[in-house]
């Protein structure tokens, strides 16, 4: 019994030894370059919003995150984004084209189940939970916010 | 000499991703939620505008981006409408993305078939 104890307390520290270690500055370079890559797109995407379709600097966004959540759906479609995510990790899962990405792949996963109760149901599966905390963490510093600048 | 520092802010942020990933085991979902939740405490202080000014695509192409684009929309209808503003302009600036994200991951559905 206090063997069994003994190990439960351990069990991670236990099992840490065994486990891989993953090659921290390795993904951390992958991250750094992909990421780096998918802004230099945004970027160029939104200069030619800017002189092209005169979009002003503060507005050039909108347009810019849609392009990008457009071409990111359609590498998930085509099999593409989740071969570069396994390579590049965070740095392709942080910019908006990984929030697209995980719509997108819910809704192709849970396709067989039909289009309303797969892919409707399922679309928000896995970028629900950036919605809910961005709403509420937005919604309760904005109160507070207001609260502030109405006081001082 | 705008596209270097949106490479190098853009990068950055996903390199803060990938060692909460790796070394702090967390999850892609408790990343992203993290990151949204920073870029609205972030912009509560009027601190991510700087980093748009300084590094544009690089700090409005990462995720955190979203929480700051809700935080200055509910703030902007916060300032006409009180606190009922906050909720009327909470999706006002971030609606391209969501309405893009729902669509194109609809049609994607529709059109593909799941692949592996």
């Amino acid at each position: 019994m206090a063997k069994q104890k003994l190990n439960e307390q351990n069990f991670e520290k236990a099992t840490k030894e065994y486990q891989p270690k993953p090659p921290y500055l390795m993904n951390m370079l992958k991250a750094f370059i992909v990421g780096g890559i998918i802004c230099v797109l945004g970027e160029l995407l939104s200069e030619m919003y800017i002189h092209w379709f005169d979009f002003k600097e503060e507005n050039a966004g909108n347009p810019t995150v849609a392009t990008l959540i457009f071409f990111s759906a359609l590498a998930t479609g085509l099999g593409v984004y989740d071969r570069l995510g396994q390579f590049a990790g965070a740095g392709s899962a942080v910019p908006v084209t990984g929030f697209a990405n995980s719509v997108t792949s819910a809704a192709l996963e849970h396709k067989s189940e039909g289009f309303v109760l797969g892919v409707a149901t399922n679309l928000f599966k896995l970028a629900g939970s950036v919605i809910v905390f961005g709403v509420v963490s937005a919604y309760l510093l904005g109160i507070l916010r207001y609260v502030c600048t109405q006081l001082f | 000499m705008n596209f270097v520092w949106a490479f190098v802010v853009g990068g950055g942020i996903c390199v803060i991703g990938q060692i909460l990933l790796d070394y702090f085991k967390l999850t892609p979902a408790h990343v992203m939620s993290s990151f949204v939740v920073a870029g609205a405490v972030l912009d509560t202080f009027d601190l991510y505008d700087n980093l748009i000014d300084f590094a544009g695509a690089g700090a409005t192409v990462p995720i955190t981006s979203f929480g700051h684009s809700l935080m200055h929309g509910a703030m902007k209808e916060a300032e006409e409408h009180g606190v009922i503003g906050v909720a009327v302009g909470m999706f006002g600036l971030t609606s391209a993305g969501i309405a893009s994200a729902i669509l194109f991951g609809f049609l994607i559905a529709v059109f593909f078939k799941p692949k592996g």
